[in-house]
């Protein structure tokens, strides 16, 4: 960051807002972890409370906002300051969005009833959480820190949680096939792939604003993209 | 990990001595120097005011914005010890140049001082003295060229109804407003506003800001301002200067979301000093 403002109340302006994200942040990255938790322990308690955490997560939002417009209004921020306000704008959308995947899978938790429990899927599952988890710490720290490299590194990074959501489909798809009666239980899971992945992409998009921050420029390059499931199919008796 | 690539130019790197503006050069200095006696005023100072464009002059009190202002129509030949070297054209023309006309000169570019400044007569005087020095028409011609000019001033329908009041009967705003009336009665080619708000209130201001926009469809404009964000407003380029020197000329969006020297980002964004 640059040195201090002649108005010293600016900066803890700039700081309250750094620190409601990163408090946000927080927040978002429990969601993650407890909701696929419940998924995979099948802990509908703990499901519940990832829906109900949800609210504080949109509660921060909105705080942000509510800051950030006043900052604005107050202070009439130019250049690295305004970006820094519209940055963190931006970056709570992002978690807010974060919170309501991962509530969504929270949700889900009640509904995988089915003794159906093939280890490699989950496994699989376990792995995407854990890259889209460490995709989402990296780039609040790179956020937090104002470390360019350490976000495009995020946002190389999202490729291989492409390419496991991907694959994850493809199996999914096999289990179906095989047996009707999964069909509900991979669906829901399917489902839970795709808000992980989702998730993954949102921490790429902090990374591009985290770019946006830093250089005051748009990021113009095309993310590298590994999710192929629009395209999957299986051919019957392939 | 840091072997990223993206296809934007970095925001980093030395700015050009002279950044050329999109629209043609109306106004052009080249290592233009300025001394108040032994006090080297500005240094080196190279930029270009395009036509029909609003340049936007910042920088801290002192850093010799309004002394580069003054130097576009030769005001500071009214006092000794304070002398220009380098060049400076408008168009064709060398405005250094000892033998110049100065009334000439001061015929094409006008200037718009921080206080209204009209003068002790009535509205319809204050427009039609100056355009009586450069030209001798007709009454019925001087009726038309005053309305045009306080149409351009954006006063007309405020004062149409008593040009014969005094100039300083109206508001602080009005005054402005006459002055720039005043200007342009003239038909000059190029501005300059040295502050021309900082005395006005907020509605006053706006009125101005608006009416230097429409101005630059007919003339160049130099605007010297305090409030940054004023000239985020009204300007198309934007002039960062600092201790005499010009440290920054780029594009106005440019200039206020990312500027490129550190020291144009401390001072607009208001950590400096």
């Amino acid at each position: 960051m640059a040195s201090e403002h002649t108005a010293k109340a600016f900066d803890s302006d700039l700081q309250e807002l750094t620190r409601l994200v990163a408090e946000m942040g927080g927040l978002a990255e429990r969601m993650i972890t407890e909701s696929v938790d419940a998924l995979i322990r099948r802990d509908i308690a703990l499901g519940k409370r990832v829906v109900a955490s949800d609210a504080n997560i949109d509660r921060l939002q909105h705080l942000i906002e509510e800051r950030a417009v006043l900052t604005i209004a107050r202070r009439q921020p130019m250049a690295v300051d305004l970006r820094e306000i519209v940055g963190a704008m931006r970056v709570a959308t992002d978690l807010e969005r974060i919170g309501d995947l991962a509530k969504n899978m929270g949700k889900r938790v009640a509904a995988l009833e089915n003794d159906f429990q093939p280890l490699k899927l989950i496994r699989g599952l376990e792995h995407m959480t854990d890259l889209v988890q460490s995709q989402v710490k990296s780039v609040l720290d790179a956020y937090a820190a104002h470390d360019l490299p350490a976000a495009m590194a995020v946002w190389k990074g999202d490729e291989e949680v492409d390419a496991i959501c991907t694959s994850l489909f493809r199996e999914l798809l096999t289990y179906m096939m095989e047996d009707p009666r999964n069909i509900s239980f991979c669906i829901h899971l399917m489902f839970c792939a795709k808000n992980i992945e989702r998730i993954g992409d949102h921490a790429t998009n902090i990374a591009e604003t985290v770019f946006y921050m830093i250089e005051g420029q748009q990021m113009l390059d095309k993310r590298p993209k590994g999710d192929m499931t629009t395209f999957a199919t299986t051919v019957p008796g392939n | 990990m840091n072997n990223f690539s993206v296809s934007v130019s970095s925001s980093t790197g030395s700015v050009p001595p002279v950044a050329m503006p999109d629209a043609p050069a109306k106004v052009t200095a080249r290592g233009l120097n300025f001394y108040y006696g032994e006090h080297h005023a500005l240094k080196n100072i190279n930029l270009v005011l395009g036509a029909n464009r609003v340049t936007a002059f910042i920088g801290p009190s002192g850093c010799g914005k309004s002394t580069l202002l003054r130097i576009f129509n030769r005001m500071y030949d009214l006092y000794p010890d304070q002398k220009a070297t380098g060049q400076l054209m408008l168009d064709q023309t060398n405005v250094l140049d000892p033998k110049l006309d100065l009334n000439l000169l001061r015929a094409r570019v006008g200037m718009v001082f921080q206080k209204p400044t009209p003068f002790p007569m009535t509205i319809y005087e204050n427009i039609a003295f100056g355009i009586r020095l450069y030209e001798k028409i007709s009454k019925s011609e001087m009726d038309g060229r005053v309305e045009k000019a306080l149409r351009g001033g954006a006063l007309w329908n405020e004062v149409k109804d008593k040009l014969n009041a005094s100039g300083l009967s109206l508001s602080g705003g009005q005054q402005q407003r006459l002055c720039i009336a005043r200007t342009v009665a003239v038909r000059p080619e190029v501005i300059l506003f040295d502050e021309p708000c900082s005395a006005l209130d907020p509605i006053s201001t706006a009125k101005i800001e608006e009416l230097i926009q429409e101005l630059a469809e007919d003339y160049t404009i130099a605007i010297v301002t305090h409030n940054m964000q004023q000239a985020a407003r009204v300007s198309d380029k934007t002039a960062f200067m600092y201790l005499g020197e010009l440290i920054e000329f780029d594009d106005t969006n440019k200039i206020f979301t990312s500027p490129s020297d550190r020291r144009t980002q401390d001072y607009i964004t208001g950590r400096f000093g």
